[in-house]
Formats: structure tokens, C-alpha cells, sequence
């Protein structure tokens, strides 16, 4: 009998680890350990109060303190209403529940700082429609309403960020075994006390996890807090770097204040992080049944009608209104006019689209941007998760720790860690072009990689791969033939998980753009910060289109695929 | 003496119709199956009982309380019709005790502090879950769930008590055992039982009477005893043990098709199939002997297996181009395969074959 070679792939196994490992290095694990060096690191020793000090002063303390006000407010306000619109279209006999889940979920798709500049038009204090029509035609006297404050901007992210806890709690209410319920009302419970006693503590994990990714999202967000607040003087943690470095250049101290900011940001992003991960593993109960009986609908009998009205209410004013508004501006020829038939054309749109070098370069450079990161990290992403999923060999532990790393680094902190990496200093200096913000949009999307290919590997049994290699295959050709096909569906889901929201992406690339890097996020904020409001709004308009034809093409694409 | 009444309970979903015109009436502590395959409206009368689905015609009733009538527009909802229910998939909750998810019925009705705990440690103790009554349930098995949900059901000393199918997602032996404790914990509390279940051992076992259903249509309410000597259809013989079912052609004379040899002298016809021209002969395999060739009520065939399953010896027969199956003790003697072989009908059933 010839030998059998059992140690064939030793060397590839070492050579593709290596590789996993080097790509996360570079990309996400330098950038974030030069931003806590150079938060604790001044002149040679090692300074910690120094970093206390930055603190401490007033505006970065006030940054601190908005950042989680915002968030606490937006989280709170979220969860009450993503978790009251999931119970509403699982449990109950609302009228027309499909459209109204469907409706629900696309504010995921709509960019919030877009959403902020709609209701800046809308409820600015002075400017804003609707408050000037109260003031002119309803006798008031001062504005009804102002965004320009803490509860505007968390009302503006509630409306763009309750998706994530109604997806979730969605979710676990439509897997919920309905005995459970019906257990609890052969026992004597009415409904009230059920949902009180029964449902919302089985979901309560659901919800909380929702609630804090919704934290972790607001602690770090930009773009609506750039758009209402900084007008206000509200600033948080990711505006605040931002305006540091945007206006001294890129000073030593302004390096330093962001620097220990964002440090800030990455420990309570691992904190929210850990906490949703024991809430996840810990509590989460088994509540998938076994039998399928429809779960019991609550009659809302005399409320059915006001609850339908108020669903659709609440679609047309936070969904429907800011995009016509976006649209009608977008289409005006100068701001301010009223919206009559003469004032509004199609010419914005042409202008930008074939004349505007900005506008027609940030296009093109978001498409490109966009379209070679989802490559370069779903291929990454695929390699990487093989190695933590799949593969049996030595030093995966401090791959599994680097995984972890994009989940909790958010994007103004990559943005940071970015120039301090890759502006010389090491020998590489890409600042000022595309290369850093494509580098950037790989660390940011590396999680979203990760997560969809290691979702698809591990449905991928070894024992397929065994089978193939009993059949008389080799490693390569079993990974070819069967682990490929199978993954495929979650590389595609990667590819659109990343391209998409690279589009809107403006955390990160407005931290990094040069006049001519200028991508779609960054041009449509720097046009409307200008003053070119309808200009901007045109652009807003057409990145609203281009982003509901992505999402149509992937729905239609993973209908098909069966993803 | 009658306590339950289903009174021409009828349910349609739509076009289809799950229960056709049921009626039965049930007394007070005894124990009532419902058994037929999945999909034959067994589980959706049981959930009309419970007033988790509403009848499409006809009235529930239990003692001289009327529970629901569309016509009369009448509906109590579950909460207030006062039964125990325990479901196939537990359905015992994991974020309270066990202790909590016993009291928890008790707690709904506002009873004082000592009742509560008294009715609780009693329906612990009943269910041997003492020990356990501070942990949550998620970490018993799949038995300590089942005695779970018995107990919260007990706690409230139900009249009725609604078990839809409650043992089959449980192991094979704890099956047998849990059966014996609900027979147990009925004759301790003397409540009625409606027990729906597709395993017939388990309907045969628990039930005073059962009821055998079949496309949401009654095809026979009697004793287990009575259903298994005397099955009122094809459906019913089929259903409850094995079976064996010969086609028989009549065309003045009986024949089996491709058969070549002897036909017994003692079949003769039911007077309701003398003009049918196709038959269906029914026999359970353990109601078979051998005989000798020369046995003038012995049907010939060929032994084509030979299967040593244990205390019990399972062989199969080549009647014409037919196949019967016959059971005997391992300590009978019986024919190799390939012998011919002489078979007696102990119990021979006449069905018409498109019953």
C-alpha cells in the first residue's frame, strides 16, 4: 500500500491563516492600536491623565455627554416603537399587515442623513415648510416645532433606526410557539396579561439585542447629528472629531482629542457588544414550537380602524413626506421659491448628472468605491470565515479574536485609524486619494462580510466535504465543486450587504475625502453645508433612486437564489 | 350520566370542511380519545372545545353550560371555560420556575398566598417535580417539561382535562410511562379527559371510549375492545393494529385473482355485499393458524419470508399475485420459504373495496 500523505495542506493551511490573519491586521487591528497608542502615548511615556485631562474639557465633556443622550433617547424611543409596530403586524388583526411589515423596513434602506435634511426643510426653526405654514397662515407665533435640538435629532434617528429592534422582535414573535400563549390563556390569562406576562418577557432578549444595536449605532452616527445639530451647537463624539480635524488640518492636539474620543467610542462599542452577546447567549430561549397552529390574532375591534390610519399616518410622515420633500427641492430652480408648477423642473437632475464635475465624479467614485470593496471583502470575508469556521489548525484563537474586531470598531474610529496608518508616517502615504477611503470601506464592511459568509459556512456540513473526498476528490476539488456552490448564496448576499450601503456611506468618507474623492455621502453634504440646497437635494434625489433600484435587484436576486 | 356534548360541531375553513356534523357526549371522569391520521380534524375539534377556534355551526356544551353557539352568537372565551390543557410541544414557559409556571393559573385567579402554595406543592408532589420546583424548566427533559405542563393543568382542579397529543414528542419508553401516570393522576383527581392522539396503543391503553375520525367524519365511537373486535368499516380495521387486506373478485363465486388452489368453504358473504363485485377480505395478522394442505378451510399460499423478530415470528405469504402478513410465537412451528403452505382465517372480515 502506498503511504498515505496525511499532512498534504499543512503548509496551505499556515499560508491561508497567515494570509487571514495579515488582511485583518492591516486593515482593521493597525489602524485601531495606533489610535490607542497615540491616545496614551504622548512624548515617549505612557499618559493616562493626559487622556482624563482631554475629558475634561468642556467641549469634549459636553460631546460625551449629547453622544449618549442622543443615544439613550434614541434607543428608548426605538424600541418602544419597533417593538409596539412587530407586535402590532404578528399579533393582531390590523388590516393590510403585509404592507405595512414591508413599509416598516424600508427606512433600512434610506440613508438617515438624507432623511435629517428633509426634516432640516421641514422643521427648521425659521425656514422650515411647515413651520412657516403654521406661523403664516395658523397665527402662530414662533415655530412649532424645532429639529435644531436633542429631541428633534432623536426623533429624526428613531425614525431611521427602529427597523433594527422591529426586524428582530418580528422575528422571535413569528417563531414564538403559539402554545405558549394559548397555555397561558387555557390557564385563565386574558390577553393583556398575557402579552404582559407571557410575550414580552420570551421576546424580551429580542428586543434588548435590537435595543442595543440601536445604541451602538447612535453612540457612533454622524450624519443626522452633523446635519440638525452642529447648527445648534450639539455636537457628539463622531461630529466633534470630525470638525477637530477638518478645521486644524490635522494638527497634533486635534489628532490627540480624536484619538481619545474615538478610544471612547471603541470601549463602550466592546461593552455594548459583550452585553448583547450574554444577552444572546444567556437568555435566549427556546421558544421555536413544534407545531404550526396559527398564532392567536388580538381583536382590536373598535380600534382596528384608528390603528390602521395611524400606521399609515406614521408611514406617511416619517417614510413618505421627507422623500417628496427631497424630490420637490431637488427639483426647484432656486431655494426658496414656492412649489408651483413654474418653479420645478428637471434641469437639477441633468445639470449634475452630465454637467456638475463634483456631483458626476462623486458618483463614479462611489460606484467604483463601492463595487471594488465588495469584491476585495467578500472575498476576504470568505476566506476569513473558512479559516474560523471550517478549518482545524494551530493559531485560529487569535484569528477568532481579530474577527471580532470589525464588529466593534465604529466608522468614524476606522476613519481615524486610517490616516494615522496610511498618511506616511509608516512609509505609505495614501491620503488625499481613493485608496484610504477604499482601505476604510473594507474595515467598516469587513463585519458584514464575516457574518453573511460564516452564516453560509456553517450550513455547509464537513460531512459534505467527507463524502466528496471518500467519492475520490481532492481538498481543492471539493472545495471547487461542493463548498463553493453551496457558499455562494452568502458571498452574493455579502457583495450586496457591502455595495449598498457603501453608496450612502458618508461616517467615514467625509473624514477622509479630498476635492477630488469626493464620494456621493460627501457631496451631498458638503453641497447642502454650502448652501446649495437644491442642488444637494438633486443629488439626494438621485442616490434615493439608485439605492431602491440596488435593493429591487438584490430582493429580486436572493428570491431567486433562495437566500 | 353525559358531562361534555359536542352537539353538530361543524368547522370549515373556506371550501374545506375539517369537522363534518360531530356529535358525542362524554361522562363526567371518564377518559375519551380522539385518534385518526394527521389532518383528520381530531386537533381542530379539541381546540373548538378549548375556544381557541370558532365552530362554524353547532354547540359545545359542559354540564348545563353552554360554552359556544354561533347560532345563538354565544362564546366564552378560553381563559373562562375552566380546563387543563397540555400541548404536544410542552409549551411550558422558560422564563418563570417551575414552581411559577405551576402557580401561575392559581395566580390569574387572585387566590390568597396559602392556596396558591398549597395547590402548588400538591400538584408538584402529584407530578414528582418537588425537587425541581426552583429551576426553570428549560433545563428538564422533555418528561420533566411534560410533568410540568401536567401540574400548571392539575393546579386548577379542571373538570375537563384537553391533551393534545401530550406524549408524542417524547421518547418511546418515557411515552409508556407518562401514559400510565396520567391514568394514574385521573383516577387520584377524577377528572374527564379528551386525549387526541394518531397513536392507536396510546388511544387503546388511556381510553374508556374512543372515537375514530377520518376526513373530520365520524367512523366510530365504542370501547377499545369493541373497535378492535369489531371495526365498523375498512378505515377502522386499518387504522387500529395491523392488517392484511386481500382483493376478492365476486362474480356468483368468490375468486383471488392469479390464485391457483384452495379457496375455504366457510366464506360466504355479509348479506349488505351480496351484489358487490369487489371485495376487500380483512384479517389481522396474529389472527391466522397454519393448517394442513388438506384443510377444506385452509387458503393456499407460498411462504415467501421468514422474519425472526424476537418473541414473535412474522412470515409472508404469496396468495395468487397477493401478499398477507402472518404473526405467530417464535415457540409455533411454522413453515420454511418457499414451502406451500395452508393458512385459517381465525376472523375474517368482508369489506367492499372501494369503501
Amino acid at each position: 500500500m502506498s503511504q498515505v500523505k496525511t499532512k498534504s495542506s499543512f503548509g496551505v493551511a499556515q499560508l491561508i491563516l497567515f494570509l487571514s490573519i495579515a488582511v485583518l491586521v492591516v486593515v482593521v487591528a493597525f489602524p485601531v492600536l495606533l489610535i490607542l497608542f497615540n491616545a496614551f502615548w504622548v512624548e515617549d511615556h505612557f499618559n493616562f491623565d493626559g487622556a482624563i485631562m482631554i475629558l475634561q474639557q468642556p467641549a469634549t465633556y459636553q460631546a460625551l455627554k449629547n453622544s449618549l443622550i442622543i443615544a439613550a433617547m434614541s434607543t428608548i424611543g426605538s424600541t418602544i416603537v419597533g417593538t409596539f409596530f412587530a407586535w402590532l403586524v404578528t399579533r393582531t388583526d390590523l388590516p393590510h399587515k403585509k404592507f405595512m411589515k414591508a413599509m416598516f423596513l424600508v427606512p433600512f434602506m434610506l440613508p438617515s442623513f438624507i432623511g435629517a435634511m428633509a426634516w432640516k426643510m421641514l422643521l427648521s426653526p425659521n425656514a422650515g415648510f411647515i413651520n412657516q405654514f403654521f406661523m403664516q397662515h395658523l397665527g402662530f407665533t414662533g415655530p412649532v416645532f424645532n429639529i435644531y435640538s436633542y429631541l428633534g435629532i432623536s426623533l429624526v434617528e428613531v425614525m431611521y433606526l427602529f427597523p433594527f429592534v422591529f426586524i428582530q422582535v418580528c422575528g422571535a414573535l413569528e417563531r414564538m410557539d403559539p402554545t405558549l400563549e394559548e397555555s397561558a390563556r387555557i390557564s385563565g390569562a386574558g390577553l393583556f396579561t398575557i402579552t404582559r406576562k407571557i410575550t414580552i418577557p420570551l421576546v424580551l432578549p429580542s428586543i434588548l439585542s435590537g435595543a442595543l444595536l440601536i445604541m451602538l449605532y447612535s453612540m457612533a452616527h454622524f450624519g443626522t447629528v452633523a446635519v440638525l445639530g452642529i447648527e445648534n451647537g450639539i455636537y457628539n463624539i463622531p461630529t466633534l472629531i470630525y470638525e477637530r480635524i477638518h478645521q486644524s488640518g490635522g494638527s497634533f492636539d486635534a489628532i490627540r482629542t480624536g484619538t481619545v474620543l474615538a478610544t471612547v467610542l471603541v470601549i463602550s462599542a466592546a461593552l455594548i457588544i459583550w452585553a448583547q452577546r450574554k444577552i444572546l447567549g444567556s437568555g435566549h430561549y427556546q421558544i421555536i414550537g413544534g407545531k404550526s397552529f396559527r398564532p392567536m390574532e388580538l381583536k382590536l375591534r373598535g380600534l382596528r380602524m384608528p390603528m390602521m390610519i395611524f400606521c399609515f399616518l406614521y408611514i406617511g410622515f416619517t417614510i413618505l413626506l421627507p422623500t417628496v420633500v427631497i424630490f420637490l427641492v431637488g427639483s426647484l430652480k432656486t431655494y426658496g421659491l414656492s412649489f408651483s408648477p413654474e418653479n420645478l423642473s428637471l434641469d437639477n437632475f441633468k445639470f449634475i448628472l452630465f454637467e456638475y464635475a463634483v456631483t458626476r465624479d462623486a458618483i463614479v467614485n462611489s460606484v467604483t468605491l463601492g463595487f471594488t470593496a465588495a469584491i476585495i471583502t467578500m472575498f476576504a470575508g470568505v476566506m476569513i470565515s473558512y479559516v474560523i469556521v471550517k478549518m482545524k489548525v494551530r493559531g485560529k484563537g487569535i484569528l477568532e479574536f481579530l474577527g471580532m474586531l470589525p464588529f466593534s470598531v465604529p466608522g468614524s474610529v476606522i476613519a481615524l485609524g486610517v490616516i494615522l496608518a496610511w498618511s506616511g508616517q509608516f512609509g505609505v502615504n495614501f491620503y488625499n486619494t481613493v485608496w484610504i477611503i477604499l482601505l476604510a470601506y473594507i474595515a467598516r464592511y469587513m463585519a458584514f462580510s464575516l457574518k453573511a459568509n460564516s452564516a453560509a459556512l456553517e450550513q455547509v456540513h464537513d460531512s459534505l466535504v467527507e463524502a466528496s473526498r471518500a467519492c475520490g476528490a481532492t481538498m481543492w476539488q471539493s472545495l471547487k465543486d461542493i463548498v463553493l456552490p453551496l457558499v455562494k448564496p452568502g458571498m452574493l448576499a455579502a457583495f450586496f450587504l457591502i455595495f449598498l450601503p457603501s453608496l450612502r456611506e458618508l461616517t467615514v468618507s467625509i473624514m477622509l475625502y479630498a476635492p477630488t474623492t469626493r464620494t456621493i455621502g460627501v457631496a451631498i453634504y458638503t453641497l447642502n453645508e454650502d448652501g446649495e440646497t437644491v442642488i444637494s437635494a438633486a443629488l439626494a434625489a438621485i442616490a434615493l433612486i439608485i439605492i431602491v433600484i440596488g435593493q429591487f435587484i438584490i430582493n429580486h436576486f436572493s428570491k431567486k437564489a433562495g437566500v | 350520566m353525559s358531562y361534555v356534548r359536542l352537539v353538530n360541531v361543524t368547522k370549515r375553513f373556506g371550501d374545506v370542511t375539517a369537522v363534518d356534523n360531530l356529535n358525542y357526549e362524554i361522562g363526567k371522569g371518564e377518559c375519551f380519545s380522539m385518534l385518526g391520521p394527521s389532518g383528520c380534524g381530531k386537533t381542530t375539534t379539541l381546540r373548538m372545545v378549548a375556544g381557541f377556534e370558532d365552530l362554524s355551526d353547532g354547540e359545545v356544551w359542559v354540564g348545563d353550560r353552554l360554552l359556544s353557539s354561533p347560532k345563538k352568537n354565544h362564546y366564552v372565551p378560553p381563559e373562562k371555560r375552566n380546563f387543563g390543557m397540555v400541548f404536544q410541544a410542552f409549551a411550558v414557559w422558560p422564563h418563570l420556575s417551575v414552581y411559577e409556571n405551576v402557580a401561575f393559573p392559581l395566580r390569574i385567579r387572585k387566590l390568597d398566598e396559602k392556596e396558591i402554595d398549597q395547590r402548588t406543592m400538591d400538584a408538584l408532589k402529584a407530578t414528582n417535580l418537588v425537587k425541581a420546583k426552583d429551576e426553570s424548566p428549560d433545563f428538564l427533559s422533555g418528561g420533566g417539561k411534560q410533568r410540568v405542563a401536567l401540574a400548571r393543568a392539575l393546579a386548577i382542579n379542571p373538570d375537563v382535562m384537553l391533551l393534545d397529543e401530550p406524549l408524542s414528542s417524547l421518547d418511546p419508553h418515557l411515552r409508556e410511562e407518562m401514559r400510565f401516570e396520567i391514568k394514574d393522576l385521573q383516577q387520584k383527581y377524577g377528572f374527564s379527559i379528551i386525549y387526541v392522539t394518531h397513536d392507536q396503543s396510546e388511544a387503546m391503553a388511556l381510553s374508556d371510549r374512543i372515537l375514530v375520525m377520518k376526513l373530520g367524519v365520524v367512523q366510530q365511537i365504542d370501547t377499545p375492545l369493541n373497535i378492535y373486535n369489531n371495526p365498523a368499516n375498512k378505515f377502522v380495521f386499518s387504522f387500529i393494529g395491523l392488517s392484511n387486506f386481500l382483493s376478492v373478485k365476486n362474480d356468483g363465486s368468490l375468486v383471488l385473482p392469479n390464485h391457483e388452489g384452495n379457496i375455504p368453504q366457510s366464506f360466504t358473504l355479509p348479506e349488505r355485499l351480496v351484489g358487490e363485485a369487489d371485495l376487500s377480505l380483512a384479517s389481522r395478522p396474529s389472527e391466522i393458524d397454519f393448517t394442513t394442505m388438506e384443510d377444506p378451510e385452509g387458503l393456499h399460499g407460498v411462504v415467501t419470508r421468514k422474519a425472526f423478530l424476537g418473541e414473535i415470528v412474522d412470515y409472508q405469504i404469496k396468495i395468487g399475485d397477493q401478499f398477507m402478513r402472518v404473526q405467530k410465537s417464535r415457540r409455533d412451528k411454522g413453515p420454511e420459504p418457499g414451502e406451500n403452505c395452508a393458512l385459517h382465517l381465525l376472523r375474517p372480515f368482508w369489506y367492499a373495496e372501494n369503501e
